[in-house]
């Protein structure tokens, strides 16, 4: 199957497209997730202005969200999007080379023309 | 006020930078060493270099100079510059590392089989590369000449050679170990004084900032004020995307070992810069505090360095002084020797060639990368010279808007579209560098502008990048028989998880 792949045979191409399907459907949820985090903020203050009087032990409340607060849901999200993309490729990596099954050796050096030619090499 | 206790504090994080940097010389012998570390760098140690690399002088001493003057509205700049890592991890993280590039150049040339895409991708590295070093040597002038009374030469001029050298020593290896050690310097240099200041504004009764309402309320509340929510938002997307395009970040993305370390390393750096983007904020208020209006002799962009003295005064002023303006230098050094290592790699690869020919042929590869450096390097600081300053925060935000409108969606369509063509690749830079790159020109020759032109002009990443994303889709679906022909393939080594036996010849060079 990885020479499926490496070949472009049809079949590699139909793995190949659900692979990125997965990993777009992935990145476009987290890439959601952040879009609608930021907008919450103007949305709020457009809703219920009277948002911006509240305060917690005196300090606003917009300096403790905008100041803080990002960061640690930036974490989470990042840390989150990580597990799930790593699930994805494992996922896939044992649908192409199921475990036990003969394989072969990885045919490394079977291939004659690097797909990246090393273009920062001298020459 | 001349301080020697803070010549010293930057004395030592410059001898200190040339001391790792110098390490980097012994280990340092092929090529990969030089471009990309030999790809060995660990997710750990990568985070801290990203983390060093990315806090800039614009970070460092401009966002809290703009929160004293400006308010709440300027904290989206750190929250910007934060989620610009969360985009870069989901859309292009593991795949830029699996293409096996060792520059943005090299990805362009060998994603589209174009030469042409190519040099104007080499010409756009170095515009963004020197827009973005040409305000580290203004921070460095600014804070020798405050803290030590030095000429205004001086404090660019130490932060060039400083560079030129660590760069030129040991190209990625030497670099890799520099902005490590720097990530740790500036927070601990950050921190600390923070934490000092705020226990002796607590002491003094927290004296509540002195500013009128507006300055803490977020402009969204009160309507159309000259366009704030669109300048807000179109600064976080500029930010988002930008971050993904530049050069000097994504040339790091090249040294992890494989594509799942390059994920692990990005979750790391979001945990570093999140510590750190807690203080400049906390900066700008104690700022307000003190300072009802800018004292003499203290620009916003180096209100950090003043607040000690407001709040404190002998040795304790001078001490804490002396480790900002340390902190600020490890700044400076580590995110331009990061844009000079990406510069250089880009100039050496452009020049080696034809340094080689005119050599006749026997020129060592590691002296054209140390010529390469010391150009990187030279031009940016004689600008910084000729130039009238900007703005730290507002040049770094010129940066940021162009390489969203040029790389973001060259990498965007170039890592997730098979029918991306040469000629809509090469439209869509032209396009993005040249509306983004223009309307920041045109804002700047005919100075502030009101009402929609103002905003449009002056932070045009939400028009722009998106535009450039539309035209290359569009000149994309019209040339299709300019759609390279081992699209497929190059597809399937950015995409497959390395443990997948591909036939991967040409990654590890």
């Amino acid at each position: 199957m990885a020479r499926d792949l490496d070949e472009q045979t049809e079949l590699g191409g139909v793995y190949l497209d659900g692979l990125m399907r997965a990993q777009l459907r992935l990145s476009v949820t987290v890439l959601t997730m952040l879009v609608l985090g930021v907008a919450a903020v103007p949305v709020t203050y457009a809703i219920v202005p009277s948002a911006v009087t509240w305060s917690v032990f005196g300090v606003p409340v917009a300096w403790i969200v905008l100041g803080a607060g990002p960061y640690p849901a930036a974490w989470l999200l990042a840390r989150w999007y990580t597990c799930q993309a790593d699930r994805v490729e494992s996922d896939f990596a044992e649908l192409v080379e199921p475990p036990g099954a003969d394989v072969g050796e990885p045919p490394v050096a079977e291939v004659g023309e690097p797909p990246f030619a090393e273009v920062g090499e001298p020459r | 006020m001349t301080d020697l206790l803070a010549v010293a504090a930057i004395t030592m994080v410059c001898v200190a930078t040339l001391i790792v940097g110098g390490l980097g010389l012994r280990l340092s012998r092929r090529t990969s060493d030089f471009y990309v570390a030999g790809r060995t760098v660990s997710p750990r140690l990568n985070a801290s270099a990203l983390g060093g690399e990315y806090i800039s002088a614009a970070s460092y001493l401009g966002v809290a100079g703009l929160v004293y003057e400006q308010g709440i509205d300027t904290v989206w700049l750190p929250v910007g510059y934060t989620l610009g890592y969360v985009v870069l991890l989901v859309v292009v993280a593991a795949p830029m590392r699996r293409s096996g590039a060792y520059t943005l150049p090299d990805f362009a040339e060998a994603r589209l089989g174009s030469r042409a895409v190519r040099h104007v991708s080499s010409v756009l590295v170095v515009v963004i590369g020197w827009l973005y070093l040409v305000p580290q040597f203004h921070g460095a002038h600014l804070t020798l000449t405050l803290v030590t009374g030095a000429p205004d030469w001086a404090g660019g001029l130490v932060v060039a050679v400083v560079v030129a050298a660590a760069v030129g020593a040991g190209g990625m290896r030497s670099i890799t170990l520099v902005q490590a050690m720097q990530y740790w310097v500036k927070l601990t240099a950050m921190a600390v004084p923070a934490g000092v200041l705020l226990a002796l504004w607590w002491r003094l009764g927290a004296p509540p900032p002195a500013v009128d309402p507006s300055w803490s309320i977020p402009t969204f509340s009160d309507g159309a004020d000259d366009h704030a929510t669109y300048r807000a938002m179109s600064t976080v997307l500029g930010l988002c995307l930008g971050t993904m395009g530049l050069p000097h970040v994504i040339v790091r993305y090249y040294t992890n070992p494989d594509g799942v370390a390059a994920r692990r390393t990005t979750v790391a750096v979001i945990a570093l810069i999140g510590m750190f983007y807690v203080l400049p904020p906390t900066y700008g208020v104690l700022g307000r505090v003190v300072f009802p209006s800018l004292p003499e002799g203290v620009r916003a962009d180096s209100l950090v360095l003043g607040i000690p003295a407001a709040f404190a005064s002998g040795d304790t002023a001078s001490a804490l002084t002396a480790m900002l303006a340390g902190g600020a230098f490890a700044a400076f050094l580590s995110t331009a020797s990061g844009l000079a290592m990406s510069v250089t790699g880009v100039i050496d690869q452009a020049i080696r060639p034809r340094l080689a020919r005119v050599a006749g042929g026997d020129l060592p590869a590691t002296r054209g990368f140390r010529y390469a450096a010391i150009v990187a390097v030279a031009v940016p600081w004689a600008i910084s010279r000729a130039a009238e300053p900007l703005g730290v925060t507002t040049s770094v935000g010129l940066a940021f808007a162009v390489a969203a409108a040029t790389f973001a969606p060259l990498i965007v369509l170039g890592v997730w579209w098979r029918r991306l063509s040469t000629w809509g690749a090469m439209a869509g830079l032209v396009v993005g560098g040249s509306t983004a790159g223009g309307a920041i020109v045109v804002a700047i020759a005919v100075g502030p502008l009101d009402g929609w032109p103002g905003a449009l002009l002056e932070t045009p990443a939400a028009w722009a990048a998106p535009l450039a994303l539309l035209v290359a889709v569009l000149v994309s679906l019209a040339t299709p028989e300019r759609v390279p022909p081992d699209t497929t393939r190059i597809l399937v080594r950015l995409h497959t998880p390395e443990r997948v036996g591909l036939a991967r010849s040409g990654r590890d060079g």
